[in-house]
């Protein structure tokens, strides 16, 4: 895989999604350069999840073509795996390996898919474990730590793959709210660092402040696309204003 | 009638001789039988329509019949087939203790299979679309996270089929096997005093199963470390 700086990481065109025969994406034009932050926001059931679970294949999309950093997604396993190793992914519900230590859920993936020989994968780790403020947590087990402990741990898990994207799917849903700044926080210095993220999310005052283009769904539609500035102080279209005037009333 | 003590004493020493062979039926084909399990498993989780068919198929009718008479048509009926007697599994079905581990490791390879499958799909999705996504292959995600998480959730199921398979091998019996129950029908054809020594036997069962038990107890422990507060 060759850098170009003037191709876009993701590249979304006519992408459409069925479960069944409910249509969970219609029509999808998304283009996603490096360094760049989107936030996807949208009413429930409006397929963003669905969205950037097409970017990794945790979802199969049906029409159109989708392209990650130049490798197009098809049944291909190898093309998948190529994709998953580019893309990192923070779920709403953590999904930490309960059965493994902290420090063991981030060598995993290192020493099997990235065949990182366990002392370095140790040491990438303990860095990244670093980086999101709980090293000393290390040695636990997943249910030792709060929810918000457990989403660092599961953003540094992501990281330790060296990723060129990460997703986050709602990654402070399942939060109480004194732990949800503890992970914003976090993902405020990733962004700072240059990382290409998409973020669904519900955190308008995140969106508002880190992202570089808000896009905002409705029945698989994306319905408007725009800077914060403009989003939410312009939103073009009704539904966007409904949605704002929802999420925004309190 | 008198309960006769002194019966029972004279006869437990008698029934533990057939304490080897109850044990030998009952780990050769407990561990064959898991074996089995793991294959039937594998074959229903294949994808392929025709290995998962074969596998119900199979389940079904092993489930469906009484073990007694599995154990007899195995003993009693294959024998009457010459190419069964020409086979290189003659040496292991001429005998009875051959014919009885084959029937219990067919009867019980069926339902621990199904036993596993409930753990495999009690297996958080969550955590297998984690391991997609840092990248881990169908093979990797099976080793480290299904199997691991499928067998916390499989073992109290599993250790009730162990106790039950342990009852089991008293049906070797019938078909000649010198088993505990076995001695112990011997011994009650030659003194006819049934109740004592069968109840000496059911105790001797009971200590037995209370073994398994706590032997279970402990890998549950073990295996569910990880689902502690504290350390």
């Amino acid at each position: 895989m060759s850098d170009n700086p003037t191709r876009p990481l993701i590249e979304m065109a006519a992408v459409s999604k069925f479960f069944g025969d409910f249509q969970a994406l219609r029509n999808i034009d998304l283009v996603v350069h490096k360094g760049e932050r989107i936030v996807v926001c949208g009413p429930s059931g409006s397929g963003k999840s669905t969205l950037i679970r097409c970017i990794n294949r945790l979802e199969k999309h049906n029409e159109g073509i989708i392209t990650i950093d130049g490798i197009e997604l098809t049944d291909k396993v190898a093309d998948i795996d190529a994709v998953r190793r580019e893309v990192g992914m923070v779920f709403q519900s953590f999904n930490l390996f309960p059965h493994m230590s902290i420090i063991k859920n981030l060598m995993i993936a290192q020493q099997l898919v990235r065949k990182t020989p366990k002392k370095e994968a140790r040491e990438i780790a303990m860095h990244y474990l670093q980086r999101v403020k709980i090293p000393e947590q290390a040695e636990k087990y997943p249910i030792q730590l709060s929810g918000g402990q457990q989403q660092r741990v599961a953003i540094a898990r992501a990281l330790c793959m060296k990723p060129k994207i990460i997703l986050f799917d709602e990654p402070t849903s399942a939060l109480d709210p004194e732990m949800i700044n503890e992970v914003l926080d976090v993902m405020v210095d990733l962004a700072d660092e240059g990382m290409t993220m998409i973020c669904v999310t519900h955190e308008m005052g995140f969106a508002r402040s880190v992202a570089d283009r808000i896009i905002f769904m409705d029945e698989g539609e994306i319905i408007e696309q725009a800077s914060p500035a403009d989003f939410f102080d312009n939103p073009e279209n009704e539904r966007t204003s409904a949605f704002l005037d929802q999420i925004l009333k309190h | 009638m008198s309960f006769d003590l002194n019966l029972v004493l004279e006869s437990l020493p008698q029934m533990l001789a057939g304490f080897g062979i109850t044990l030998k039926l009952l780990l050769v084909s407990g561990s064959l039988g898991l074996v089995l399990a793991i294959v039937l498993l594998l074959m229903r989780m294949s994808g392929k329509f025709y290995l998962d068919w074969l596998a119900q198929i199979y389940i079904y009718v092993f489930r469906g019949t009484p073990i007694l008479v599995q154990i007899f048509i195995i003993y009693y009926g294959l024998p009457q087939f010459e190419a069964v007697r020409d086979s290189v599994f003659w040496s292991i079905l001429r005998e009875p203790t051959g014919c009885a581990i084959l029937a219990l490791t067919l009867n019980t390879g069926a339902y621990v299979s199904e036993i596993l499958r409930g753990g495999v799909l009690g297996v958080d999705k969550g955590l297998l679309e984690a391991g997609s996504a840092l990248g881990m292959s169908a093979r990797h995600k099976l080793i480290y996270i299904t199997t691991p998480l499928a067998t916390r959730l499989a073992l109290p199921a599993y250790s009730n089929d162990v106790i039950s398979l342990l009852k089991s091998t008293a049906l070797a019996s019938t078909i000649t096997i010198a088993d505990m129950t076995g001695i112990a029908r011997t011994i009650v054809a030659d003194t006819y005093a049934p109740y004592e020594v069968f109840i000496s036997l059911a105790i001797v069962y009971m200590i037995f199963t209370l073994a398994i038990q706590k032997l279970f107890g402990l890998f549950e422990r073990y295996l569910s470390r990880h689902t502690r507060r504290e350390d």
